[in-house]
C-alpha cells in the first residue's frame, strides 16, 4: 500500500468518537453572520444592504475578481447589518447579518434527493456553474474551486484526484459524506473529470476507513475511469502535494510550482458532492457537514450546518463545553485554528469543531533542543524545522528563505514529534509569513 | 464565559516522545551489556557504574543550581546516560577516584560550560575518557582479565588490539565467538558485542536512533580492514578474520551504537550521518593501523564531532519535489 | 636528531607556503576603503542597534563618509554630541534632531482590560498576534509578551508584571526605534522628549468604535473628540476612532487631560490642572 515519500507522523486517530454518527441536520439558527472572506483570495463584495430580504440560495456577495468566490444566503429573512463583526479569533471582519424568517429557498434550485447522473455540459459551462455557486475547497484550505479547475494555457491535466483521506485526527465529516453520499460524490467526480478533461480519476482514502473504501469501490464500478485507492494511513496524507505523491508517485516541485505542473488536479470529497449539487441541482454552497467532537464532548455529532450558524450553537447541541479549560478548534487538532470567540460563525472551510480539554489543552513545558533530528525525520517536505525555528527566532529571514521555508505546509509534524516540546511551528510559521511578505514586496517592486 | 478558552496555535496535540523517554530507552539498551560485564568482571563493575552515574548527576545538579542558576535538568536523564557511558568506557578495576575525576571532566568541562544538554559540541563521555586516557594512561589501560569468579583486580591483561599492535596476534586463531560473547579484556562496556547489538536492535525498534551511523561505521571498518589486510597481511586468506577481528575488538560496537549516535554531537540528516559514520570508521582504522594508540574509536568520534556543524550546514535533507 | 630537523624544516615550509597563499589571496581580494570610515565608526556608540536604518554602526559610518549631505542621517543613541563630533571630523554640517523617547501607547492594565481567554502558545507578541486577538477583547492593545524587551539593546523597556504592559525607562531609552518595529501592534511611538521625563500622550491606539472599545477596556480612547476641541495648538487629531497628540505641536498645557472621560490621555511628571469652575463636565461622562 502506498503513501507519500518523506516524513509523516501517526497521531492518535480519535475518530471513534464520531465516526458512527450519521449526518443529521442542525437546527436553523435565528440569526446568521456571513463573513465576506470565507476563502483564499480577495473577500467577496456584498450585494445586499440592511433591510433587504433574501431567500436561501440568493447571491448576497459577489466574487471580487477571479481569485475569489460568491457567497449565498444560507437562510431566508432580512438583512440586519453589513458591518464589522468578530470572527473566531476575536478580530473584526466584514460580515452580513441575516435574521431568519422561515426557510424559503430561491427559485430554480432543485431540492429533491433524486440522483441526477446525466451531465452533458461542456467544460466551460461546468466551471461557470461551479463559480456561480461559490464552491471552494472544503477540506479546510478554501481555495476557490473554479480557479483550480481553470487549467492555465499550455498545461494539461492528466489525472483528477479526489481527496477522501481526511488525515486529521478526530474529524469524520468527509468520512460520513463518503459513506452516505457516495453516489453524489461519484457523479460529482465524473463532472469534475469533464471540467478538466481527464479520463482518469482516483479517489484516495486512507486504509483506516475500510468501509468507505469498500462502499466507494462498489459504487465506482458503475462509473468509467474512477478508481478508489486505499492509502497507508499517515499524517499529513491529506496535504495536496502528499496525496499527489502517494497516488501518482510524482512530486510537485517547490513553490511557485502547482499540482497542475505534474498534471494533477485535487479536489476534496465533500467538494465533489458540492460540485454535484451545484451543477446538477443548481444548489449553491450554503451548508456543509461539520463534525463536533472531542474526548469530553457528551454527544458528538456530524451536523449538516448552514453557514453563519454560531459555533456555540453546535457545541450546545452536542452537550456543551465540558467544565474547566478547553481549547476549541475550527478544524482538527493538527491544523485547526484555535478560537477565542465561540459566537463566531461556521464557514465554508469548517470541517469540524474539535474540543480538547483538561491537561491536553495545555502545552508541555519546552526544554533544550537535543538535536535528535526527529523533526527532520517527520517533516513531509524535507525541511529542517529545528534550523528554521532557530533562524526565525534570530529574525534571519534571508537564511530561512535559502532553507526553503516557502515549501512549509504548516502541517505541524515537527512540533507534534519534538521530544523537547519546542514550539517549532510557532516560529516556523512566523518566519514563513514574514518571508512570504518579503518575497511579495520584492515581486511587487519588479 | 465562566470557563476561559485556552488558545495556542496548531498543532494542538503532542506525540508520545519526550527527552526523558529517549534517554530512558538508551539506558535500557545499555543494560544487557552491563549485565554481561558484571558476569564477566564481577561486582566491581557496578561500583564503577554507580560512582560514575552518581558523580555525573551530582555535578550536573550542583552546576545547574549554583553556577547556571536555571531550572534543574537532571530529570531528563541525560546525565545518567553520560555517567553510564563513561563507566562503560573504563576498565572494571579502575580506582574509583579516577571515575569521579572523569565525571567532573564530562559534566564540568565538556557539557555544562557550553550551556548544558543540546549545546555541547563534543560527546561528554568521550571527552572524559580521552582526558583520563592521557592523564592516567596506566590505570586506564590496565584491564582485568575476564573472570567468572568475582571481582579480580590482581592481574591485568592486554586487550586484543594491544596484542595486535604489538604484533602478537595470530589472526588464524582469533576466537570470534568468544569476542562476540564478551570473553576478552577491555573497557567493561565494550566487550559484550552480542549484548551491545541487542541494545542496538532495541534502539532501532524503539526508533530512538536510525541505522545510518552504526552501520556506516561497521561497513567502513570492515572494508578498511579487508583492503588493508588484502594488501599487507602475510596471510591474505585471513582477510575476513582480520576484518572480523577489527569489528569485534575494542570499542567499535559500543562506540558506533551508543557513543557516535549521541544526538547532540551527531549530524541531523541521514546523508550527514553516513558521512559522519564513514569518517569515524576510517579515522579509527587509521589510528589502529598506523597510530601510536592501539584503539582509535574515541579519538575518531571526537574528531568527527568537530566536523558535525559543517556537515549540518552543507548537507541538507532531500526536499520534497527536488530531484532524487 | 634527524627527525627533529626534518620536523622543523617541514613545519617551516608549510608555514611559508601557507603565508604566500594568504598573501596573494589577500592581494587579489583587497577592498579599497576610505580610512575615515574606520574613524567614524569608532566615534559612533557601537551598539549596532540598527536604529539608524543601517544594519550596524559601520553601515551608518560609511554613509556618513560617502554622502555629501548628511542631514538625513542620525544616530539617536549617540545623540547631538556624537553627531556633532562626527560632522566636525568630516567637515560637514551636523544633522539636527530633537531628542525623542519611546512611548508605549496602551493603558489596558490587567485591571482595566479583563482577560477573556488564556494564551498557551509561545510567549511572543508576533506569534500571539498572528494567532488571534489576544487574551483580552482588545485587538490593538499591548500583549505583554515582551518582543520589545527582547529587541531593546539598552535594557530600557520592561514588562511591568502588575499591569502586564510594557514600560519605558526614559533615562535609558536612546530612541533607536528597535521596539517600535518589534511591536506587532504598532503601539510604541517615538515622541518628543521633554525634560524631567514629562509627557502627555493618548495611551490607546484602538481603532474600534467607542462602545466596542469601552466593552474591551476601561482605559481606552473612545474617539469622543473632547480633547481636540480644547486643544489650543491644534495638536490633537481624531482619526479611526482614536485621538492622537502630535508631540511636536503639544505644549504640555494639560487641558486635554482633564477633558478625557476615560483617562486615556496620560500625563507624566506634571501636576494636574486646578479644577475648573464647571466641575460637572468631569462627572458627566463615565
Amino acid at each position: 500500500m502506498k503513501t507519500f515519500p518523506i516524513g509523516g507522523v501517526h497521531p492518535s486517530e480519535n475518530k471513534k468518537w464520531s465516526k458512527a454518527k450519521a449526518i443529521e441536520p442542525m437546527e436553523l439558527p435565528d440569526v446568521v453572520t456571513i463573513p465576506l472572506a470565507q476563502h483564499i483570495g480577495a473577500p467577496a463584495t456584498a450585494l445586499v444592504k440592511k433591510g433587504d430580504t433574501v431567500k436561501v440560495g440568493d447571491k448576497i456577495a459577489e466574487a471580487t475578481g477571479f481569485m475569489s468566490a460568491n457567497i449565498h444566503a444560507p437562510i431566508s429573512g432580512t438583512v440586519t447589518a453589513v458591518d464589522l463583526q468578530l470572527n473566531g479569533q476575536g478580530l473584526r471582519q466584514m460580515m452580513i447579518s441575516i435574521k431568519r424568517e422561515g426557510d424559503e429557498w430561491a427559485e430554480g434550485i432543485d431540492l429533491s434527493t433524486d440522483l441526477v447522473k446525466e451531465c452533458n455540459l461542456p467544460s466551460a459551462e461546468i466551471i461557470a456553474r461551479i463559480k456561480e455557486c461559490g464552491i471552494v475547497g472544503m477540506g479546510g484550505a478554501t481555495f476557490p474551486t473554479h480557479v483550480k479547475l481553470s487549467i492555465p494555457e499550455g498545461k494539461k491535466a492528466e489525472i483528477l484526484i479526489i481527496n477522501g483521506v481526511e488525515c486529521e485526527p478526530y474529524l469524520t465529516s468527509d468520512y460520513r459524506t463518503m459513506l452516505e453520499r457516495g453516489e453524489e460524490l461519484l457523479v460529482g467526480t465524473s463532472i469534475l473529470m469533464k471540467a478538466v478533461s481527464v479520463e482518469k480519476a482516483v479517489i484516495g482514502v486512507e486504509n483506516n476507513k475500510p468501509d468507505a473504501i469498500k462502499h466507494l469501490a462498489e459504487l465506482a464500478k458503475g462509473y468509467e475511469g474512477i478508481e478508489v485507492k486505499a492509502l497507508k494511513t499517515m499524517y499529513p496524507q491529506g496535504g495536496e502535494k502528499q496525496l499527489i505523491a502517494a497516488v501518482t508517485g510524482r512530486e510537485v516541485p517547490a513553490p511557485p510550482a502547482l499540482p497542475i505542473d505534474v498534471g494533477a488536479v485535487v479536489c476534496n470529497a465533500s467538494t465533489a458532492v458540492a460540485v454535484y449539487e451545484a451543477v446538477q441541482k443548481n444548489k449553491p454552497l450554503v451548508q456543509r457537514v461539520v463534525t463536533v467532537t472531542g474526548k469530553s464532548i457528551k454527544d458528538t455529532k456530524n451536523l449538516l450546518t448552514r453557514f453563519g450558524t454560531p459555533v456555540s450553537a453546535l457545541v450546545e447541541k452536542c452537550g456543551g463545553l465540558p467544565e474547566g479549560d478547553n481549547r476549541v478548534l475550527n478544524g482538527g487538532p493538527m491544523m485547526g485554528r484555535p478560537m477565542s470567540n465561540l459566537q463566531s460563525p461556521v464557514m465554508k472551510g469548517c470541517s469540524g469543531i474539535t474540543v480538547i480539554s483538561g491537561a491536553e489543552a495545555l502545552r508541555g513545558e519546552p526544554s533544550a533542543c537535543i538535536k535528535c533530528a526527529k523533526c527532520i525525520e517527520a517533516c513531509p517536505m524535507g525541511l529542517e524545522p529545528y534550523l528554521l525555528a532557530k533562524q526565525s527566532k534570530k529574525k534571519a529571514w534571508d537564511a530561512m528563505e535559502q532553507n526553503d521555508i516557502v515549501s512549509c505546509i504548516e502541517c505541524g509534524c515537527c512540533q507534534f514529534t519534538c521530544p523537547a516540546n519546542i514550539a517549532l511551528l510557532d516560529y516556523v510559521r512566523l518566519g514563513k509569513q514574514t518571508v512570504m511578505g518579503i518575497i511579495r514586496a520584492r515581486n511587487a517592486k519588479k | 464565559m465562566a470557563n476561559r478558552t485556552i488558545v495556542a496555535s496548531a498543532p494542538h496535540v503532542h506525540g508520545p516522545l519526550s527527552t526523558t523517554k529517549l534517554m530512558g530507552d538508551v539506558i535500557i539498551a545499555l543494560l544487557p551489556a552491563l549485565a554481561v560485564s558484571v558476569y564477566v568482571y564481577g561486582w566491581g563493575v557496578l561500583a564503577v557504574t554507580a560512582v560514575s552515574i552518581g558523580c555525573c548527576v551530582l555535578f550536573e545538579a550542583l552546576i545547574q543550581k549554583f553556577l547556571v542558576r536555571g531550572k534543574q535538568t537532571i530529570t531528563n536523564l541525560s546525565a545518567v546516560v553520560t555517567g553510564l557511558l563513561l563507566a562503560m568506557n573504563m576498565p572494571a578495576n579502575i580506582p574509583l577516584w579516577i571515575v569521579a575525576v572523569g565525571a567532573l571532566i564530562a559534566i564540568g568541562v565538556a557539557k555544562m560550560p557550553f550551556g548544558g544538554l543540546g549545546k555541547n559540541p563534543f560527546n561528554p563521555a568521550i571527552v572524559a575518557r580521552v582526558f583520563l586516557l592521557i592523564a592516567y594512561p596506566v590505570q586506564m589501560t590496565s584491564f582485568a582479565m575476564p573472570s567468572t569468579e568475582g571481582f579480580v583486580d590482581a592481574y591485568s591483561g592486554a586487550t586484543p588490539l594491544a596484542a595486535a599492535k604489538a604484533g602478537l596476534m595470530n589472526f588464524a586463531e582469533i576466537d570470534a565467538l568468544g569476542m562476540f560473547a564478551g570473553n576478552m579484556a577491555g573497557s567493561f562496556g565494550e566487550i559484550a558485542t552480542l549484548a551491545l547489538l541487542l541494545g542496538f536492535a532495541y534502539l532501532l525498534v524503539r526508533r530512538v536512533i536510525t541505522w545510518h551511523i552504526p552501520v556506516s561505521i561497521f561497513a567502513t571498518v570492515a572494508v578498511f580492514a579487508a583492503v588493508y589486510g588484502a594488501f599487507s597481511l602475510d596471510t591474505p586468506h585471513l582477510v575476513s578474520n582480520f576484518a572480523l577481528f577489527h569489528l569485534l575488538s575494542g570499542g567499535v560496537v559500543l562506540g558506533a551504537v551508543f557513543m557516535a549516535t549521541d544526538y547532540v554531537t551527531s549530524p541531523m540528516t541521514t546523508k550527514g550521518m553516513v558521512i559522519y559514520g564513514v569518517g569515524i570508521g576510517a579515522i579509527t582504522m587509521i589510528i589502529r593501523l598506523w597510530g601510536a594508540y592501539p584503539e582509535g574509536m574515541s579519538f575518531a568520534i571526537l574528531i568527527m564531532n568537530s566536523v558535525v556543524p559543517l556537515i549540518n550546514k552543507y548537507i541538507k535533507p532531500r526536499r520534497f519535489g527536488a530531484k532524487k | 636528531m634527524n627527525t627533529l630537523i626534518f620536523t622543523i624544516v617541514t613545519l617551516c615550509a608549510v608555514g611559508v607556503v601557507a603565508a604566500l597563499i594568504l598573501y596573494f589571496v589577500a592581494q587579489k581580494f583587497k577592498v579599497e576603503e576610505d580610512p575615515r570610515i574606520d574613524d567614524v565608526e569608532k566615534m559612533l556608540p557601537g551598539a549596532n542597534c540598527g536604529g539608524c536604518g543601517f544594519p550596524g554602526c559601520r553601515g551608518l559610518a560609511s554613509a556618513l563618509v560617502e554622502q555629501e549631505d548628511i542631514s538625513s542621517l542620525y544616530c539617536s543613541v549617540g545623540g547631538a554630541d556624537c553627531m556633532k563630533a562626527v560632522a566636525d571630523y568630516l567637515g560637514k554640517a551636523a544633522p539636527v534632531k530633537e531628542p525623542q523617547v519611546a512611548t508605549v501607547r496602551c493603558g489596558g492594565t490587567c485591571e482595566k482590560r479583563p482577560r477573556t481567554s488564556t494564551y498557551a502558545g509561545t510567549k511572543s507578541c508576533a506569534i500571539a498576534s498572528a494567532t488571534y486577538v489576544g487574551e483580552t477583547n482588545c485587538a490593538y492593545g499591548c500583549l505583554g509578551y515582551g518582543d520589545c524587551v527582547v529587541a531593546c539593546a539598552f535594557d530600557a523597556i520592561h514588562i511591568n508584571p502588575e499591569t502586564g504592559l510594557a514600560e519605558v525607562d526614559a533615562e535609558k531609552c536612546t530612541a533607536c526605534g528597535a521596539c517600535v518595529s518589534a511591536c506587532p501592534k504598532g503601539i510604541i511611538e517615538l515622541r518628543k522628549k521633554w525634560p524631567k521625563g514629562r509627557a502627555i500622550y493618548v495611551s490607546c491606539v484602538s481603532k474600534d468604535k467607542g462602545p466596542a472599545t469601552m466593552k474591551a477596556c476601561k482605559a481606552g480612547c473612545i474617539g469622543c473628540g473632547k480633547c481636540s476641541k480644547v486643544c489650543e495648538f491644534g495638536a490633537i487629531t481624531i482619526e479611526n476612532n482614536v485621538a492622537f497628540i502630535d508631540s511636536t505641536k503639544c505644549r504640555l498645557c494639560r487641558k486635554c487631560v482633564a477633558e478625557c472621560p476615560t483617562g486615556a490621555i496620560k500625563m507624566i511628571g506634571l501636576a494636574p490642572l486646578p479644577p475648573k469652575e464647571k466641575p460637572e463636565t468631569k462627572t458627566e461622562t463615565k
